[in-house]
């Protein structure tokens, strides 16, 4: 129990997906303009992370190692799926956005409005098929891939909803031309990564 | 040499192989129509893998090859794919090049790729590569895409370059790993800003800065 909170708490704040590994910047930079479409973006993110880095794991444990599937009998015990993991992978994350995607339209057509041709670009958001290679990277076992799925779901809507509290107040100041809009942001993101480095503090 | 203009009067009674058209694909994408600096895409391989020049290099190459390869495949099934399931044939695509790829770079460059770790399996989510698809391939001929995609993998790469040249000189005091402040005789002390996240989103802010004050593109 105590090392599933530690890796929570790990991957929401100090292997934080945006600030530590900068996967799913593009979306990240694109949908933060307003807080509110922001952290549907973050929801949408946390379930589908929670629900693919899961799935894609009894997949790699059940099928892609070298010698998993053996459970189908002892002809099988020398395959190795290995070279598959990269479609299988997209392919489940694909397979999973296209139901949150009906899932939205169907309970939240305000949310599915705003969130538009980002919510079937979560399938291309590096943030998932990151967190599923992370997660085989590490060896982690069946409830840390969960709690680690969640965690970093969680923080990285963390980040976009900060992100985006900061770029609504960034329309009254008076950014110099040539920088404004995207490379403000990029100088805004680096000083917030700079912040959750004291997290690195922490020992866990 | 002559082989080379032989094709091109072959393809001239339609278009010439290498038109102004054609040229504007690949020079564009260096400036004005940047992956990364004006379209916004592919930033999250930019950030990380710039600590040091190398894998930098390696990963633009990797970036262009499956760029380009997956253009002209797409290009050339653009009119038999239907449109409700094109992201899953686009995704599979890619990550059918992005597989090549990677077991290529396992095959040759074992440390490197160690090195970009899961970045290279990234570069099938890597907006990049799905943005050129559903905005140039999907509506071109394979020849126009493979440059477009070789122009796209090429502004990416430049841009990767020029973060990871300063990344390394400033944070590692070297270049393509050879110490220069030690070869010049200076004693430098690396700064360790430049290798952390926060470094390279500040960097890139100021790449972004400087390009955009050249070519005078604004954001409103």
């Amino acid at each position: 129990m105590e090392n599933l909170i530690s890796i929570g708490v790990r991957s929401i704040f100090i292997d934080n997906m945006i600030f530590a590994y900068f996967l799913g910047m593009c979306s990240f930079l694109a949908v933060s303009k307003k807080v509110s479409t922001a952290f549907g973006l973050g929801v949408a993110v946390i379930f589908v992370l929670g629900i693919t880095t899961p799935i894609n794991w009894l997949i790699q444990t059940y099928m892609l190692t070298p010698g998993a599937l053996s459970w189908l009998g002892a002809d099988f015990a020398s395959v190795d799926l290995g070279f598959l993991q990269f479609i299988i992978f997209i392919a489940v994350i694909a397979a999973m956005v296209q139901l949150t995607e009906m899932a939205v339209e169907r309970f939240s057509p305000a949310l599915y409005g705003a969130l538009g041709i980002f919510l079937p670009l979560i399938a291309v958001n590096c943030a998932i098929l990151g967190g599923a290679l992370f997660m085989v990277n590490r060896s982690y076992t069946l409830p840390e891939a969960t709690v680690y799925g969640l965690g970093s779901g969680i923080g990285w809507m963390l980040a976009i909803v900060a992100l985006a509290g900061v770029r609504e107040k960034m329309r009254y100041s008076d950014v110099p031309g040539p920088l404004r809009g995207l490379g403000i942001t990029f100088i805004l993101v680096g000083l917030m990564s700079l912040g959750f480095l004291s997290f690195l503090g922490f020992s866990l | 040499m002559s082989t080379e203009t032989a094709v091109v009067k072959e393809v001239k009674k339609s278009e010439p192989l290498f038109s102004k058209k054609n040229k504007k694909l690949v020079t564009n994408p260096l400036d004005i129509d940047n992956p990364i600096t004006v379209q916004v895409l592919g930033i999250c391989s930019a950030l990380a893998v710039t600590t040091q020049m190398k894998p930098a290099f390696i990963m633009a190459l990797s970036l262009t090859v499956v760029t380009a390869s997956s253009n002209v495949v797409i290009s050339m099934m653009r009119n038999t794919i239907p449109s409700r399931i094109r992201i899953i044939v686009q995704l599979a695509i890619v990550s059918l090049w992005v597989t090549l790829v990677s077991e290529l770079l396992k095959a040759y460059v074992y440390d490197v790729s160690k090195q970009l770790s899961v970045f290279v399996g990234l570069i099938i989510t890597n907006c990049i590569v799905m943005g050129r698809l559903e905005a140039y391939a999907m509506g071109n001929k394979p020849w126009p895409s493979f440059l477009d995609g070789i122009g796209n993998g090429l502004g990416y790469g430049m841009i990767l370059m020029i973060i990871a040249f300063f990344r390394e000189l400033l944070g590692g005091g070297s270049i393509f790993g050879y110490k220069v402040f030690e070869a010049v005789g200076l004693d430098y002390q690396g700064n360790g800003l430049m290798l952390l996240p926060a470094g390279a989103c500040i960097l890139v802010g100021l790449v972004i800065w400087v390009q955009r004050s050249i070519n005078g593109y604004r954001e409103h």
